[in-house]
């Protein structure tokens, strides 16, 4: 496949509008910079380093050599007949995220932000994570590129995923358990940036999602552009027509920025984000941010967020840990308001029944994650009709979350249950209810935010 | 005139530096800590920070973290908070809000400063608002007649130095060292450092030098140097010792008892 040469590396980094954010990283009433003074400093001397690199041919050359030659890029457009003839006769293509090295998106990310370390000079990485994914990645480049890295993480987070803890110390990082808060993925953001804070002239700040102060939404967005950059050029080779729709799951909400970045101009095309619904936005146990939230300022900058009556952070709740996440990237909610994205909440059992879906239809385990986002392609495939062309980035793979859906769909215990696309949804629905605690509390998977 | 900048220069006459405990509302609970503030103040606080306890505290230590926690899980509200300032400014001291932004965006800022201003507080502090994104409360402080103040760390550029002491009113918060709150077994030469370099720009605003101070001995060095003295940590510390509301109180006017009498020993920089 040739298509990912579309755009030459020089170009690749180049924002596909221009102010967009505005200069002190702004998009709309979004986003900027809410953090102590002392941060002020690291993040300026990031933003500038990151201005320079971006259009420097030695960094992109670099940056280019390992996307292609340890990512594995560019990664496949897969079409997915007979998941799509659940949707309506719609066509589905999946954008194969879930086949690069580390099994997700995360690492066209962390790779060019460890290199950008590299080049500042700094010798540390921090990195906060959910469930691990995006540690692991971390974890990944750190040890490529000969950096020390610690990882914080809830300390719920580091019993329920004993799994990828051990896969980032098999990787060299130290791994800290935070124990403050909620003990989860919001609360590990808190201490990386109380580590920040305290090793700023040694340590870069490795942020995992497209939130967070200025320069990280636009930063971790043009690193993970590459994902439509490629998939636009890819559909358009093999159908000589762009989508209808481009559909992707929202935590934080870096996989879906990647994608969606290259089609923003093209007018036609739908934009639709798959929020955590968890057991439903009307429950008020979720993680529908754009969805069930309101604006607000939380980990540096303004977006929508979940909040209560005093302005605090509510806990959120979803089956996928990767979503799991009260905030959301501040330009996902400059897309939501200007009308150029759409964004829908799909809940805990419609996520797992696309999950079982794929899993039995195209022999593809998707991230529990992505799932969110096969399920919104379902529905919107039935609401299109026919021949609509259906983009969707599946953005990591499912491994982690073996243990999760084989509670949730009652494996390894009962033989009898069968979590094929012939089981009545109502009834899987029940089975999660049955386990439901357990299964929520052992939720195995990444940070897809 | 600024109820902050008069109330530093109050002390300044006395030769001293002015104390400035931070108190969280709602730790031990909302009349406790209230009776803490009290209590700090009748031991001779000369301003107290008001603490509005939040749920991502990002700029603070272990110490801190555990008794907002407390606070917040308990519901605690602008209501509450208000209801402190109001104490603070009976008891006789100068009562400042200490927030994270969101919860004061949340209320609404115009409000906010409305009520604040109603119920007697100064000002606030906003730990996590730098100037370049304040265009609201900015305007909003302005009209109510608000103190407002922002940070300075050792990490930050004269230019920004600048900039923020040009945006504050009552005076500036000077981060003594590179990380959250907490107590410190030393006072970072860094502090004294970067008072300079704010006075250097700012010769006209007051800086209060905050993070670390958690005894009388280290209150007089920091005293010797800047306006203001900030305790927060070591009040907390304080209440999460004691067993109950009136031990907590009783606490808290023992440790300012001691901080008072060390920002009174601290002279000699101030002339």
């Amino acid at each position: 496949m040739t298509t990912s040469r579309l755009r030459p590396p020089e170009d690749r980094l180049v924002p596909v509008r221009p102010g967009w954010p505005d200069s002190t990283g702004h998009f709309g009433r979004f986003g900027g910079r809410f953090v102590p003074e002392a941060l002020i400093a690291a993040l300026d001397e990031l933003t500038e380093a990151y201005v320079a690199m971006r259009v420097d041919p030695a960094f992109l050359t670099e940056f280019d050599r390992l996307q292609r030659d340890y990512t594995g890029r560019p990664s496949p457009v897969t079409e997915a007949a007979r998941f799509a003839e659940h949707a309506g006769g719609a066509r589905i293509l999946l954008k194969r995220e879930d086949l690069n090295h580390t099994g997700s998106h995360k690492i066209n990310n962390v790779l060019g932000q460890a290199l950008l370390t590299q080049r500042i000079g700094k010798k540390r990485v921090i990195a906060e994570t959910g469930a691990g994914q995006h540690g692991v990645a971390t974890a990944t480049a750190a040890a490529l590129m000969g950096l020390s890295c610690t990882v914080y993480m809830g300390e719920e987070d580091t019993r329920r995923q004993a799994l990828n803890v051990a896969r980032m110390r098999l990787l060299g990082a130290e791994v800290i358990p935070v124990t403050t808060g909620s003990r989860t993925l919001k609360d590990a953001i808190n201490e990386a940036f109380r580590d920040w804070v305290t090793n700023v002239e040694t340590t870069n700040y490795v942020f995992g999602t497209v939130a967070g102060p200025h320069p990280f939404p636009a930063m971790v967005r043009d690193f993970q552009r590459v994902i439509g950059d490629e998939a636009r050029a890819q559909v358009l080779e093999r159908e000589g027509r762009l989508p209808e729709a481009v559909l992707a799951c929202v935590g934080g909400g870096s996989n879906a920025i990647g994608i969606f970045t290259a089609f923003v101009p093209d007018d036609g095309v739908r934009l639709v984000g798959l929020e955590a619904g968890g057991d439903g936005v009307d429950t008020g146990r979720h993680a529908a941010t754009i969805t069930g939230g309101t604006p607000g300022v939380l980990h540096g900058a303004r977006s929508y967020l979940l909040q209560d009556e005093n302005g605090q952070t509510i806990e959120s709740h979803s089956i996928s840990a990767g979503l799991d996440y009260p905030g959301v990237g501040p330009e996902h909610s400059y897309l939501h308001d200007i009308g150029r994205a759409e964004y829908r909440a799909v809940t805990d059992a419609e996520a797992m029944e696309a999950f079982a879906l794929l899993c039995r239809t195209e022999g593809i385990i998707p991230a529990i994650e992505s799932a969110h986002a096969l399920a919104g392609a379902l529905t919107l495939g039935r609401e299109l009709g026919p021949d609509a062309l259906l983009l969707v980035n599946l953005s990591g793979r499912g491994d982690k979350d073996v243990e999760t859906a084989s509670r949730w769909f009652g494996l390894g215990d009962r033989e009898d249950v069968d979590p094929g696309p012939g089981l009545d949804t109502d009834q899987q629905a029940t089975e999660g209810a049955v386990t439901s605690g357990d299964a929520v509390a052992a939720t195995g998977a990444g940070d897809e935010l | 005139m600024s109820r902050l900048a008069e109330a530093l220069d109050k002390a300044r006459a006395e030769d001293r530096a002015a104390l400035i405990p931070y108190v969280p509302v709602g730790y031990p609970s909302v009349p406790g800590s209230v009776a803490a503030m009290v209590a700090a103040v009748e031991a001779g606080a000369d301003v107290v920070e008001v603490g509005f306890p939040y749920s991502d505290p990002g700029m603070d230590g272990p110490v801190i973290q555990q008794a907002v926690d407390v606070a917040v899980r308990a519901g605690v509200g602008m209501r509450d908070v208000l209801a402190a300032v109001e104490a603070v400014d009976s008891a006789g001291a100068v009562p400042v809000v200490m927030s994270y932004w969101n919860p004061i965006e949340r209320y609404g800022v115009e409000r906010f400063a409305r009520d604040l201003s109603a119920a007697g507080g100064a000002g606030a502090i906003t730990p996590d608002l730098i100037p370049d994104e304040a265009a609201e409360w900015l305007a909003a402080s302005d009209e109510a007649g608000l103190d407002r103040v922002f940070l300075v760390a050792p990490s930050s550029t004269d230019a920004r130095l600048r900039s923020t002491t040009a945006a504050c009113r009552g005076f500036v918060y000077a981060a003594s060292t590179m990380g959250v709150t907490g107590t410190r077994t030393t006072v970072s030469d860094a502090a004294e450092r970067l008072v300079a370099r704010t006075r250097a720009v700012a010769p006209d605003l007051a800086v209060c030098v905050g993070l670390g101070v958690s005894n009388g001995d280290q209150a007089a060095e920091v005293a010797a140097f800047a306006d203001g003295v900030i305790v927060g940590s070591a009040f907390v510390r304080a209440l999460l010792d004691a067993p109950d509301d009136r031990a907590a109180a009783a606490a808290a006017g023992r440790l300012a008892a001691e901080l008072a009498d060390g920002v009174r020993r601290g002279t000699g920089a101030l002339a």
